[in-house]
């Protein structure tokens, strides 16, 4: 894999630090006028998803990390792997639980998630940003309440909870936003 | 009248990185300070962008084009100056007293946030000041123009005894690196060879934010591995009359009990390029006219350099320095 150089730093780009491939999100230069230039880099480590700051002196290069993501269907589990599959070249590639995370109660089949790949293995699992989901328990509401009254939690088929309006009832599909566990309506 | 909103105009790079309201205050302030000079009988001077000579200084890059034309057919090499510090210096030599100039100087390398290559910079000098009475003087352009309180001022020396309890004259590079490490600079510090790497390092990282909140705060007495074009304290020769100016997390101006004396010039010179060679940069040829009028006669005297930009940038309470500009690198 390719060094690059302090001058290439930009968002988005991916990089080796401590042995873990990192994203970096933000990069500014600090240079006093007269004096070394350092550059300030906000990077998110890929595998755990902390955000941490480090500085480089300009000039210095890391390794780039060879990361690609891949937009991918979800097929199935087998409890031990979720397999998802090219929907183009009918490819498949399974990926464990520390890839998938906490994103397994956002995984509905045939959806498209994107897959992050770390040397052609699975390190991330990214699901569409909304998700359609049957509501499998929640507390029987009042007829006649409207939304913004508060709500009560609905837990969804795959386990994920989420606050609902009161008059949200088991059954029913919903729209929910899975960067914010927020609902967003029901589904017809 | 059209308003251009932020969210489109950072997709329309044929429109203004700055606000035609921000370029207004910009304007005004540019005038303020020719009045500051003109009521002060300082003359306004220009001097050329494109220099036969660069700058030997190891941490500036700079922009290198050629003149092709009568006398120079096979072609002039020149460079954009990084500031009009020579050019004037040599007006002084010249006996022109106390000067000014507006101009744009041109930094290789250099953007960001307060960054842009191509920036305006405010450059004075005044003969028989010494750096104390020029620290004076830009106290009162400080507060003119940003209407600010007046100015603070501590020792290099002694702010790094404040925030960071250690002594940035008398610490070696073991305990420098040790101090850069107890912040997280580790792998910056454990293959450091330079002692003022990390003096910067930790002085913009550690340092600087925590100055200069609530007033502009200079910060004089750098030390003499760090005097650039400064002379060093004949009363504690560690130390040289090199000033910088912090306000708001932003570094503002940097100024120097001029060095007058050209063996001495010559000498840093070739100091600076033995340590290009070293970190593997191309050594510099040295400005001949700026020696030469060195030799002749540079009158005692004091100078600053200031960032018009970042300046406008306090004054109008913007975070990015393209936001005070017509046009940044990016739509230039």
């Amino acid at each position: 894999m390719a060094n690059y150089s302090t001058n290439e730093f930009k968002g988005g780009l991916k990089i080796m630090l401590d042995g873990e491939p990192c994203a970096i999100l933000e990069n500014e230069m600090v240079k006093p006028g007269k004096g070394q230039a350092f550059n300030r880099v906000k990077i998110r480590k890929l595998i755990s998803g902390k955000v941490l700051e480090k500085t480089f002196k300009s000039g210095d290069s890391v390794e780039g990390a060879d990361v690609m993501d891949t937009d991918l269907a979800y097929l199935y589990t087998d409890g031990e792997f979720w397999h998802f599959m090219n929907n183009e070249t009918f490819e498949q590639i399974a990926a464990d639980e520390k890839a998938v995370g906490e994103n397994v109660k956002w995984l509905v089949e045939n959806d498209v998630c994107t897959i992050t790949l770390w040397n052609g293995s699975p390190i991330a699992v990214t699901p569409p940003n909304f998700v359609e989901l049957e509501i499998t328990e929640t507390d029987p509401g009042l007829k006649g309440d409207t939304a913004g009254t508060g709500g009560k939690p609905a837990t969804l088929i795959t386990g994920a909870v989420v606050r609902v309006p009161l008059f949200v009832q088991i059954g029913e599909v919903i729209k929910v936003d899975t960067r914010t566990s927020e609902y967003q309506g029901r589904v017809k | 009248m059209a308003v251009i909103k932020e969210g489109i105009m950072s997709e329309q790079l044929w429109a203004p990185s700055g606000e035609i309201a921000t370029l207004r205050q910009r304007a005004v302030i540019l005038h303020k300070i020719r009045t500051f000079f003109a009521e002060r009988d300082v003359m306004e001077v220009e001097t050329p962008s494109l220099c036969a000579a660069s700058v030997t200084d190891v941490h500036l890059a700079t922009f290198s084009t050629e003149f092709v034309g009568p006398g120079n057919s096979a072609g002039l090499p020149l460079y954009l100056q990084t500031s009009p510090e020579f050019a004037m210096k040599r007006l002084l030599a010249a006996g022109s007293g106390a000067i000014y100039q507006i101009a744009k100087a041109f930094r290789n390398e250099e953007s960001g946030k307060h960054h842009n290559p191509e920036f305006t910079m405010l450059e004075w000098y005044r003969p028989d000041f010494d750096e104390f009475a020029l620290m004076a003087e830009i106290n009162e352009l400080m507060m003119h123009i940003l209407d600010c309180q007046p100015c603070t001022s501590i020792s290099y020396q002694q702010v790094f005894m404040d925030v960071l309890a250690i002594d940035p004259l008398s610490a070696s590079l073991d305990e420098l690196k040790s101090e850069a490490i107890k912040y997280g600079y580790g792998d910056i510090a454990e293959a450091e060879t330079q002692r003022d790497t990390l003096l910067q390092l930790l002085f913009c990282m550690e340092i600087e934010p925590k100055i200069g909140q609530q007033a502009p705060c200079f910060v004089y007495h750098f030390p003499a591995s760090q005097a650039a074009l400064a002379k060093l304290n004949p009363e504690d020769t560690r130390v040289a009359g090199r000033f910088e100016l912090y306000y708001k997390g932003m570094e503002l101006a940097n100024g120097f009990n001029e060095l007058t004396d050209a063996t001495e010039q010559a000498a840093r010179f070739v100091q600076d390029n033995q340590l290009r060679v070293e970190l593997g940069l191309n050594p510099v040829e040295m400005d001949r006219h700026f020696l030469d009028a060195l030799a002749h006669g540079l009158p005692t005297c004091s100078g600053v350099a200031l960032g018009v930009d970042r300046l406008v940038m306090l004054a109008t309470g913007k975070g990015a320095i393209k936001e005070v500009m017509a046009f940044d690198i990016a739509r230039a």
